[in-house]
């Protein structure tokens, strides 16, 4: 048996990892529903399987999100990663060869180049030995630059890094020294026994020309395997348990098990594999507009980990949708947000009983304003404006006032009084016998379609507006405007529409792109996520934004949503445009007397 | 007896040495921005809610301030939460919060937290 006493600290701390690590797996796979469950033992055996072990190569070992982030640290992740991951498989690989053994114990190709002095029995030795120095290098640039990026992270383009509690620390300044140890310890082991490459073994001989190699290389063992040993300890309790949970997250999420309203299992595999890169907090505006690091997804998602959940912190954000864009595990950060808040929400029933017998009206096309419509009336006139000129049958469901969509309810917790509200629009809609389904308003548009289950078709105005000009209901004039297309975030992230309203803009006027678009875009401060924030705060972010995106002097900041139009309209001294309105202004040859007779058209049905 | 057509109203007198000031106090602390509402009644001229019942965001705060916490909580049910209020308050009064605030207040007081 090889051995040594030095192996102990690694070999112990690995023990109480993968002790830790399988306990915790077992907990959560316990906890699974048992639909959960058979969808995991079915995707152990499908291809799902081989989808993952790819993601899981190309996200967890490669990095590639972080690449798409910023190349200099995905490099450093993808060095840290691929390249340990690389040292451990070809360390096996060349000790399996040499010593012929199928089994051997878990220090020995850790620490092989300690015990295994004679390389002339090892086939293809030359080889290994300058492959594993080419990865160590490898493995080393990771760790410089990783060290270099605690002191300097705008190198890496991002402005702040992750703060750290304690037992990140232990595991970081641990993670920071195992290679640098190893580096040492095999390079005074070379310069006692030659075994190193072009890399340990130049080093090995520098260093011995005044250094007693043979008398220290043994600490040099110890240290490194006392390294291991802290970091094997700490992992579970730091953010390094992300290396092992993501791992399973992939997996999970391939076998087709789909997050819920609810904060469940799934959700805490998500909690357990952030890695707190720290992407969230440069992408977040209350940090970059507002100076806020408190409440970014990176340090929520940790006390939401640890049971130390604050309700300034949960309520205190937007939910724009930027950081979960950018996140390179992408957990569904607004999921667990909204769910955490629903610990702190107090859920009545039985409110709206006062809400009026229902009114519907027959027609093809419902038109739904939503609530901050109503307070931007430009809007809600242009898209009447634009359906009587393109005689559509349809109904102004709330036309004098409305009922909420239910959606700011459940942006904070309230899902049982957002059910009520839920329910009595549902029954007006069906009554009507509509096919269609259009709203003005984003931040409705996602609860009509994804709670409401109304089996109709339901579109934002920039969707049904683009489908009538293609059905050329709609005439439009050219304009030679310069239009800047502000992404609403519940449009734009929120449902996936940035092309239709694109389109709309480039049919008849001139589309200026802007650095901040699509999945980029930014949050006009109006948010009806966010309940903290005061006023001021938000005019602040609403002039970063307009400043950010006047930047090239359009004519016009066009948006597809009332409550970003209002947030811009004071700030902006580009005029701000709903693409209602733009499209309302460029209709050719309005005929008044059709407008007038639309309201007499539903009396007279 | 005959019925003259009026009766004695209920007294509707506060003492504000003696009123409850728990709720108003809680909100205060955690939504500062209350404390600067003028009781102009636009919150309660744009209110969703206030369309179809006689909900009133401006008698709510009222209500709060004299410490009639029954009758704000009957009140505080019908908000629908929808923010309007919120963008039309010209002093910035972050009306959504102190919605959620008073809901915790009464959960408190309930509780016998506060």
């Amino acid at each position: 048996m090889i051995f040594d006493p030095f192996v102990l600290p690694f070999t112990i701390g690995l023990l109480i990892l993968f002790f830790i690590v399988f306990y915790k797996f077992g907990g959560w796979i316990r906890k699974f529903s048992s639909e959960d469950k058979s969808n995991l033992k079915k995707a152990l055996f499908s291809k799902n399987l081989f989808v993952a072990c790819k993601e899981i190569f190309y996200e967890s070992l490669l990095h590639r999100k972080i690449f798409r982030v910023n190349p200099k640290l995905g490099y450093m992740h993808m060095s840290l990663a691929f390249g340990w991951f690389l040292l451990i498989v070809v360390g096996n690989i060349e000790t399996r060869i040499h010593s012929g053994r199928e089994i051997n114990g878990p220090f020995y190709p850790i620490f092989f180049k300690f015990f295994e002095h004679n390389r002339s029995t090892i086939p293809f030795s030359n080889f290994f030995v300058f492959l594993m120095d080419l990865l160590l290098l490898f493995v080393m640039t990771g760790v410089v630059l990783a060290i270099f990026k605690r002191f300097y992270s705008k190198f890496f383009g991002m402005k702040s890094t992750t703060k750290l509690k304690i037992g990140d620390k232990f595991a970081l300044y641990s993670l920071w020294f195992i290679f640098p140890l190893r580096y040492l310890a095999e390079s005074l082991s070379s310069a006692v026994y030659n075994t190193g490459g072009f890399f340990t073994g130049t080093t090995g001989d520098i260093l011995g020309s005044f250094l007693p190699a043979a008398d220290i290389y043994y600490y040099f063992w110890w240290a490194y395997s006392l390294a291991l040993g802290v970091f094997f300890v700490s992992l579970p309790f730091s953010r390094y348990m992300h290396i092992p949970t993501e791992v399973v997250l992939i997996f999970i999420r391939n076998a087709g098990v789909v997050a819920s309203k609810q904060y469940n299992t799934l959700s805490e595999i998500e909690v357990n594999a952030c890695p707190r890169c720290g992407i969230c907090i440069d992408k977040c505006q209350l940090n970059t507009s507002l100076d806020n690091k408190k409440i970014q997804p990176a340090y929520f998602l940790r006390d939401v980990r640890f049971n130390q959940v604050k309700e300034e912190i949960a309520t205190d954000c937007m939910l724009c949708g930027r950081c979960e864009e950018y996140c390179p595990v992408g957990i569904k950060l607004n999921n667990i947000r909204v769910a955490k808040r629903k610990d702190f929400a107090v859920d009545y029933i039985d409110n709206y009983k006062y809400l009026p017998p229902d009114e519907v009206a027959k027609a093809d096309v419902i038109y739904f304003a939503g609530c901050m419509t109503h307070l931007t009336p430009s809007i809600k006139h242009s898209m009447t404006k634009i359906l009587d000129t393109a005689k559509v049958s349809y109904w102004f469901m709330d036309e004098d006032g409305s009922v909420c969509c239910g959606r700011p309810l459940m942006m904070n917790g309230k899902d049982k009084m957002a059910a009520e509200l839920i329910e009595n629009n549902k029954r007006k809609i069906l009554a009507s016998g509509a096919k269609i389904f259009v709203t003005s308003c984003p931040i409705c548009l996602k609860v009509f379609g994804e709670e409401y289950n109304l089996g109709i078709r339901v579109m934002h105005h920039s969707q049904y507006l683009l489908q009538l000009v293609k059905e050329n209901k709609l005439k439009l004039n050219l304009t030679d405007n310069n239009i800047v297309y502000h992404d609403p975030c519940e449009l734009g992230r929120g449902a996936g529409i940035y092309e239709e309203p694109r389109e709309l803009i480039k049919r008849f006027n001139n589309l200026v792109s802007n650095e901040f678009e699509k999945e980029n875009a930014l949050c006009c401060g109006g948010s009806l996520g966010n309940t903290k924030m005061s006023h001021d705060q938000r005019n602040i972010i609403a002039k970063d934004v307009v400043l950010q995106l006047t930047s090239d002097n359009p004519d016009i900041l066009a948006t597809a949503c009332p409550l970003c139009k209002k947030s811009f309209t004071y700030k902006s001294s580009v005029k701000v445009m709903d693409i209602a309105e733009i499209v309302a202004n460029s209709i050719s040859q309005t005929e008044p007397e059709k407008i007038i007779s639309r309201k007499e058209a539903l009396m007279n049905a | 007896m005959i019925e003259f057509g009026y009766n004695i109203a209920k007294d509707r007198q506060i003492d504000f040495d003696k009123n409850d000031k728990r709720i108003s106090t809680y909100v205060r602390e955690n939504e500062p921005s209350f404390k600067t509402c003028i009781s102009c009644g636009t919150c309660t001229a744009t209110c969703s809610a206030a369309n179809f019942t006689d909900f009133n965001f401006r008698k709510l705060q009222l209500m709060v301030r004299r410490g009639e916490t029954l009758e704000v909580k009957e009140e505080i049910k019908k908000c629908m939460l929808c923010g309007k209020c919120y963008l039309a308050c010209p002093r910035g009064v972050n009306t959504r919060n102190v919605i959620i605030q008073i809901n915790q207040a009464i959960e408190k007081i309930e509780n016998h937290d506060i």
